[in-house]
This record gives structure tokens, sequence and C-alpha cells, in this order.
């Protein structure tokens, strides 16, 4: 055996092992020197980058469906089911290769960005060890094919994200929202260790592969199986940030420092991909199903739509009324998790309901919207999560109204806002639109109430993003704030995410069919492409960004070439001179109206004040109340399962 | 704050070496009997707790501590790194084969499916790596829960961070 | 119905813990009731260890167990499971209760209502 073949096949093991040996040997180089720490630190995350991305490779070569088995401390010649109740095993899919490629390349631009972002503070070495302990978590709860691992690695990134959280000593809120986070993670894991605990107690066994074909193996579904999967649903749903038990998820994403919340979406997307495979993989295992196995599994799908749909819509609305630009991002976060758990939903509702020809139809590229979304949500969110860290970096503060004028100084971080906010609010030829046009495309004909909905959630997303980009980088500049571009490390960073974003917008079909295809084929199956010579297929319509490409190009061409026979300069004294202000300035009574730049949608807002007071009154900041609304979930998830 | 009582105090310091000893104990013959790095380290940590409780806020040596601290973890993480050279990340790789240290060869036993059950009474230095992450464990434990207590325990004695 | 008795301490465990991190707004009291839940969630794993009535010791090893005929130990699985909760229920412990306390040090924190700087 080669070298070669020998690293792809221990590849699950060192990319988890390597991140644990950087992040453990931090503190001992960093009493050595700061710039050995640093490189320390980087080259952690590369070595175990580079390991997924050529592990992903292989997965990738082989179409996904086949997992590869790695079971830990085992010896050549011994015998599978021996080891398997007893030794850890990871599997490593295309799903799990998949999310271990988001992961790894967050990472990267997460932790070069770090450098100069966290430079002024102090205790790096211990932010440079929680950040290689959240990547191997990360790692470990994609690739783990044993459910009380899970938990493991679940609590292990609960508890490095919350020391993360409160890096910045220095600000008291930061306690308030790691504190919380805690809490909530801590009771979500325990209830999750009760549930493994029960489906232990009944099966004998912790391997998702022995439980994926025990449950429901004689045909019945037992009561235990389902209040275990209720309470799965509702923990990973809690840990990806879903609605309603998103309460604690804006508060540490808003206090974590920057490359860590870019980092905290994707151990979200991990809790979400836990959510996926409990209803793919652990409840709709083995295809010779009974009709109860696929009833139940129906009924997840119609509680992931319902959750979907809570999340993107309380998350997108609460978003727009936001005045701290890293709360409104979180709830950003939130509002697209919506869209992923939308997208999966359908599918494993059209898959579950044993229609073959509308699974194809449509429920296949749902599916694949939804997953193909986790892609360039890790991208994009990252990116506007990092500019925003860049935005606070540099106006030293994090109020919209505070702000302003950015734009002349930060031409580039400016940029990358645009590119980042194009791809959020879905706008053509960005990839979050090649994303939500598969999911708006088969959502609507699953439910055109539902696809509508969509769409005007990604309207409010716009809305709320040229809130931001007007509030920060236009306008007068604030005199207090410093100027200059942010450090080089940091445009490093963002441009890491924004050169992957401009590629795959142009490109979605390559990633479709080279990545997300071989995903989709490990939870449903084998099926038909998507994505094919450069154009997008949703069954319904079809999306090649290169046309658009080429027409918006003509019009630009057009535009500079009307611009250059005009007139050159601007007016003296004109209208030109005057700063654009929303609408005409007037006044009442002599004073005149000032809307701050947080409330430039107040009209909307006080159309909606039916809806938006109780939201207020729901987000109180009380803990207990928090946790209830979990426990609460999880019963209703629960009842929800047992009665449909 | 008030000194304890030399009652306390005396007690503490009888106490302290046997306490110290069965904590070594459980660490040592983890992979034998219930107990392990863990617990033993635990045993050692309410150890340090009573130390604290009894005389106060001593010069703790904080940053040996951590060092002791990382040095667990990273002797952990490398002995599951070596098995790689026997193929398998974790692989016990001088369980059972002669290896000087911990690796004493067990005299009977029967293949069960690939898998060798010893059917002696387990001989003390016959685990292999398994002691080995044992001990690292412990000593890790022994200086995380220490530092957590010491810091924890200054801040209340004090009001301020680490003590200073 | 003798060993059903530790179930019905793991839903008494669970429940008073869930009630008291629903209900009570002290910041200790929130810790202990989630110490209760972790409790209650081991209590439970290592109620299941002991699933028939002749294996009662901890998982000990020795020549019984490999060559003997009567396995006089519970399951190890379990205890293994726990185990590794706890070490995880002491380190979110002691996050949390340093997170109380430096909220305490900075605010003079002591109950989830004054808790409430990050909202909306």
């Amino acid at each position: 055996m080669s070298f070669y073949d020998s690293l792809i096949e221990n590849a699950p093991a060192i990319i988890i092992a390597i991140p644990l040996l950087f992040a453990f040997a931090t503190p001992l180089i960093s009493k050595l020197s700061k710039v050995l720490r640093n490189a320390w630190a980087i080259m952690g995350v590369l070595f175990s980058g580079a390991l997924m991305y050529v592990l992903a490779w292989e997965v990738f070569r082989d179409g996904g469906s086949v997992a590869r088995t790695y079971v830990f401390g085992g010896a050549e010649g011994t015998s599978f089911d021996v080891l398997s109740n007893i030794r850890i095993t990871f599997y490593v899919d295309g799903m799990a290769a998949f999310m271990g490629l988001i992961m790894a390349t967050v990472a990267l631009g997460a932790v070069i960005y770090s450098l100069s972002f966290v430079k002024k503070y102090t205790g790096q070495d211990k932010y440079y060890t929680l950040l290689l302990l959240m990547l191997a978590a990360n790692f470990g709860m994609v690739f783990t094919g044993d459910i009380f691992n899970l938990f493991v690695w679940f609590e292990v990134s609960s508890v490095a994200i919350c020391g993360l959280v409160a890096f910045r000593t220095n600000r008291g809120e930061s306690f308030e929202g790691a504190a919380k986070y805690l809490i909530y993670s801590t009771i979500a894991g325990l209830l999750l260790l009760f549930a493994i605990g029960i489906l232990y107690g009944q099966y004998g066994h912790l391997n998702l592969e022995y439980l994926s074909a025990a449950i429901g193996a004689d045909g019945t579904i037992l009561i235990v199986d389902k209040i275990v999967l209720g309470i799965l649903i509702t923990v990973f749903a809690l840990k990806a940030g879903a609605v309603p038990m998103h309460m604690a998820t804006p508060d540490a994403y808003s206090e974590a420092p920057a490359p860590i919340t870019a980092m905290m979406v994707t151990a979200s997307q991990a809790g979400l991909y836990a959510v996926f495979r409990t209803g793919w993989t652990l409840y709709g295992g083995n295809i010779s199903r009974a009709a109860a196995e696929l009833d139940l599994i129906h009924a997840v799908g119609y509680v992931l739509v319902i959750l979907g749909l809570l999340s993107m819509f309380v998350g997108v609305t609460l978003a727009l009324v936001q005045k701290d630009i890293k709360r409104l991002m979180a709830y950003h976060a939130i509002s697209q998790t919506g869209y992923m758990l939308l997208g999966v939903g359908v599918g494993l509702a059209v898959y579950a309901s044993g229609d073959n020809t509308d699974f194809s139809l449509y429920g296949r590229t749902a599916l694949a919207g939804g997953i193909f979304h986790i892609f360039n949500h890790a991208l994009y969110k990252g990116l506007l999560f990092l500019t925003a860290g860049a935005i606070i970096y540099k106006a030293g503060t994090r109020d919209l109204n505070k702000m302003g004028g950015l734009g002349r100084d930060m031409k580039m971080t400016a940029l990358f806002f645009i590119i980042g906010a194009l791809a959020i609010a879905g706008i053509p030829p960005s990839n979050g639109f090649a994303s939500k046009f598969l999911i708006y495309e088969s959502v609507f004909h699953f439910n055109p109430v539902i696809g509508a909905i969509a769409m005007l959630v990604s309207l409010l997303t716009l809305a709320s993003f040229v809130k931001v980009f007007y509030a920060a980088f236009m306008g007068p500049k604030n005199s207090e704030m410093k100027t200059g571009e942010v450090p080089r490390s940091m445009l490093i960073g963002m441009s890491v995410l924004a050169g992957m974003i401009l590629v795959f917008s142009f490109l979605p079909s390559l990633v479709l069919s080279e990545i997300v295809d071989p995903a989709v084929t490990a939870l449903a199956g084998p099926g038909p492409e998507i994505g094919t010579n450069l154009t997008l297929f949703s069954g319904q319509g079809s999306w090649n960004a290169l046309v658009l490409l080429g027409v918006l190009s003509i019009v630009l061409i057009l535009g500079i070439l009307i611009r250059s026979w005009g007139q050159k300069g601007t007016v003296p004294n004109g209208e030109g001179k005057k700063p654009y202000l929303f609408g005409n300035p007037t006044e009442v009574n002599g004073n005149p109206i000032v809307v701050p730049a947080s409330n430039v949608y107040w009209g909307f807002v006080k159309a909606l004040q039916k809806y938006y007071r109780p939201m207020e009154k729901m987000h109180s900041g009380l803990i207990n109340e928090y946790v209830f609304w979990f426990v609460a979930t999880a019963g209703m998830v629960m009842l929800a399962l047992a009665f449909l | 704050m008030e000194e304890m009582s030399p009652i306390v105090k005396t007690i503490t310091k009888i106490a302290f070496a046997p306490i110290f000893l069965f904590g070594s104990y459980i660490i040592l013959h983890g992979h034998l009997t219930p107990g392990g790095g863990f617990q033993g380290g635990a045993i050692i940590g309410t150890l340090m707790a009573l130390y604290l409780i009894a005389f106060g806020a001593v010069k703790w040596r904080k940053k040996l501590l951590s060092i002791i601290e990382s040095m667990g973890l990273l002797v952990f993480i490398g002995t599951a790194f070596l098995g790689l050279t026997s193929g398998y990340f974790f692989f016990n790789f001088i369980g059972g084969t002669g290896f000087p240290l911990f690796g004493e060869k067990l005299q009977t036993g029967e293949l069960i499916d690939g898998v060798f059950f010893p059917s002696n009474n387990a001989p003390l230095l016959s685990s292999g790596t398994i002691a080995v992450m044992n001990i690292s464990v412990g000593l890790e434990v022994i200086a995380g829960l220490t530092l957590i207590i010491v810091a924890m325990g200054l801040f209340a004695f004090t009001g301020k961070e680490g003590g200073e | 119905m003798m060993s059903e008795i530790p179930y019905l301490a793991v839903v008494a465990l669970i429940a008073i813990g869930l009630y008291i991190v629903m209900f009570k707004r002290n910041l200790i009291k929130l810790a202990m009731g989630i110490t209760l839940i972790e409790t209650g969630a081991n209590l439970f794993l290592i109620t299941l260890a002991f699933r028939s009535g002749d294996r009662l010791s901890a998982p000990v090893f020795t020549s019984q167990i490999m060559g003997g005929s009567a396995p006089a130990y519970s399951l190890p699985t379990p205890h293994a499971l726990t185990l590794t909760s706890i070490v995880i229920g002491v380190a979110t412990t002691a996050l949390l209760l340093a997170f109380f306390m430096k909220l305490y040090q900075k605010f003079r924190v002591s109950t989830v209502d004054e808790m409430r700087r990050l909202r909306g």
C-alpha cells in the first residue's frame, strides 16, 4: 500500500487529529514566540483543510454514495461486527465530505483574517486553541458514525464556541451572550444524551448504520422511536438556529469576534447536517421500509418545512429592524437557514410520499437546492460577517446610526460587502441566486404559497442589506472614525471567500454536478443530474449565469458609452451637489424630520405593528423563557410526529 | 480573608498523602479496575481544593500547571498518532507485544473473531497505550482542575481576576 | 417494580431540573438545575447498564469475564458513556459558573432579570 493510499484511508481520523494536536500544542508554542504561534495556527488549519480537500476529491470521484468507513483503533483482520458496538467509527460519504469542504474553506478564511483582527487583544493563545478545537469539533460532527460520539462533538463545539464568544472580556455583554448560548446548548445536549440513552436501551447499539437498519425493521415504529426522533430533530435544529429555538443565537453571533462568527455559521450547519442525517439516514435508511416508517419521515419532512418557513420569515423581519450590524446579520443567518430546511424538508416530504415521478420531477431539485444553499450560505455569510468585523474594526462601533461614510476609505471592504449582499439577497447572477432558483422553482411546484413566501423573504433580505450599505458606507463621514483600509491579512481572509463566491457564481452547475450531486446521492440515492453544460435545470426552468453575464456586460459597455457622450463634470451649485437623502427633507413645526439609519423602514414596521409587538415580547432576553420555548417546541414536534 | 483553624490545617496535612496516593492508584490502575485518568485526576483535584480552602491564596505556579495540562494532552494525542505507524489511529501498538513499557505479553488466551481475549488475570503492565493515555489524561485533569479551582477560588477570595 | 424506581428517579430529576431552568430566576439555581438534568441523564445511562438481575458489579477486568461461566458485571458501554458525559458536564458547569462570576463582577448580575442586555 502506497503512502497516498494509507493517507487517504486514515484521512477521516487525521483531519480531526491535526487540529487537536495543533490546538493542544498552541499554548506551549505561544510561550516561545507570537509569530510562531500564528504560523502554527494557520498551519493547523491549512494541513487539515488540505487533507480534507484531498479526501473530498477521492469521495466525489466515487460518486459519493459509497461511504468510507474508518474504525478507530481497528486492527487488520478484526471483524467489523465484533467491533462496531464498542469502537467509534467514522463514515465519510458525499454529504459529509461536502460539509467538511465548506468548513475547511471558511476556517481558512477566518484564521487568516484573525491574524490582524485579534492582534490588539490578550489571550490570543487561548483564542487559537479554541478556534482549532472548534474546527475539529465541526469536522467530528459531520464525520462521525456513532451517535454518542456525535453528542461528544456537539458538546465540544458548544464549549469551544462559548469560550470564543466570551473572548472579548472587556465587554460584559459577551459573557451574557456566551452564558445564554451555553445554557441553551447544554440543555439541548443533555436532552440529546437522554435520547441516546433511549436508543441504546432499545437497540443496544450506538452505531448509526446499525440503528438505521434496526429502527422499524419489523415494520412497526415504536413510540420511543418517535420520542427520540422528536428530541433529535429539535436539538439539532437548535444547533442550526431554527426558529423558535433561535433566541440565543443572535446574542452569541453578535458578541463573538467576526472570524468566529463566520465559523459559527459552519458549526450551525453541522447541526443542520445532523437534522438531515436524522431524517434521511437514521430514520429513512433502508429503502425496503414499511409504510409506518414512510409516514413518519413524511411527517418529519413537514416539520422541517414548517421550521424552515418560520425561520425564514421571523429571521428576516427581525433583521429588518435591528440597529446592531452583527445582530442584523445574525438574524439573516437564521433566515437563510430556513431556506435550507425548506428545501431539504420539501425533498424529504416528497421522497416519503412514495411518488417516484414527483421526486425526480421536483423533490430532488428541492433537496439539491437546499444542500447547494448550505455551500453558498457558508461562503457569503462568512464573507458578510468578516466585512461586518472590518466595519466594526474601523468604525469602532456596531451601531448603524453612528457609522457612515466608510465607503470612501474602505473601497475593498465595500466591494466585498456588495458581493456578499448580492449573494445573500439572491440577485442574479450571484451564487445565492443559483441555489434559491432551484428552491423557488421546486417549492413553487410543491406549494405555490410557500414559493411566494420564499421570494418575499429574499426581497426583504435585499431591503435590509440596502439599509446596512447605506448606513455604513454612504453618507457623510463621522469625524471620530479612523481612516484607511483594514490590515492586509483581513483583506486576504475576505478575498478568499469573495473570490470563491465570484467563481461559483458563474459556474453553479459545476458545483452542482461535482459536489452537490454526490451529497444528494448520499442522502437520497442516485438520480438525474441537475446541472449540465453550465446550465441549471430545475425541472421547470433553466438558468445559465454566463448568458446573463454576457447581457450584463453589453449593458455595462452601453452605459459607459452613454456616459462618455454626456457633459463632463457636475453643474456647480446644482441639484447634484446636494447629498441624497431618503425622500425630500421636510419640516414639521420648524423641526427637520430625522430618520436614523436603523429605522429607514419605519413605515413597514409601523404597518406590521401587530406582528412586531408580540415578537419583541418573545425575544425578552430572559433565558428562562428561551428554554421554555425550546422545551415547548420539542414537545410539539413529538406530538406532531406521534399523531401525524 | 480569615485564616482556617489549626484543626483544618493539620487534618489537611495528614490527609494529603493518603488522598494523593489513592488518586494516583486510581490513575495507574485504571486499565484494570474501575477508574482511570479523569477519576483519579478529579480526586487529586479535590485534594487541591481542600488545600486551597485550608491554606488560602498561597502562591500557585499557574504557568507550570498550564504547561503540564498541555503536555498531558499532547502525550495523549501523540500516542494516538503513533498508532498510525501500525496502520490505525489510536491503535494499541505496544499492548501485548513485549515492548518494555506497558507491553508485557499475555500468556494464555483465545482468539475470538480475530480479537485476542486473554484468559489469565491481566498483569499490571499489559495494557499498552491505555495506561500511557490514562497517565497523560490524569496529569491533564489534575492540572486543569487545579487551575479552574485556583482561578475561581482566588476570584472568590479577592474579587479580582486571577487573584493578583 | 423495584427495578423501575431508578427510572422514576430519572424522570423526577429531569423534570425538576427543567422546571428550575424554566421558572427560577437566580443564576446559581439555574446552574443547579442544569446539573440536575445532567444527573438525571447520567442516572438513566447507568440504570440501562443493569438490565438483567445477575449483572451487578461494575465492569472489572478479571478472568471470570472472559473465561468463567457467569459474568457478574454490568454492561461496560453505558459506564463509559456516563463517564464521558460527566467529564463534559464538569467542563460546561465550570464554564457556566465562570461566566456567571464574570457577569457578577462586571454588572453585579445575580438573577436572570438583570441579564437581558441582549434582546430584541
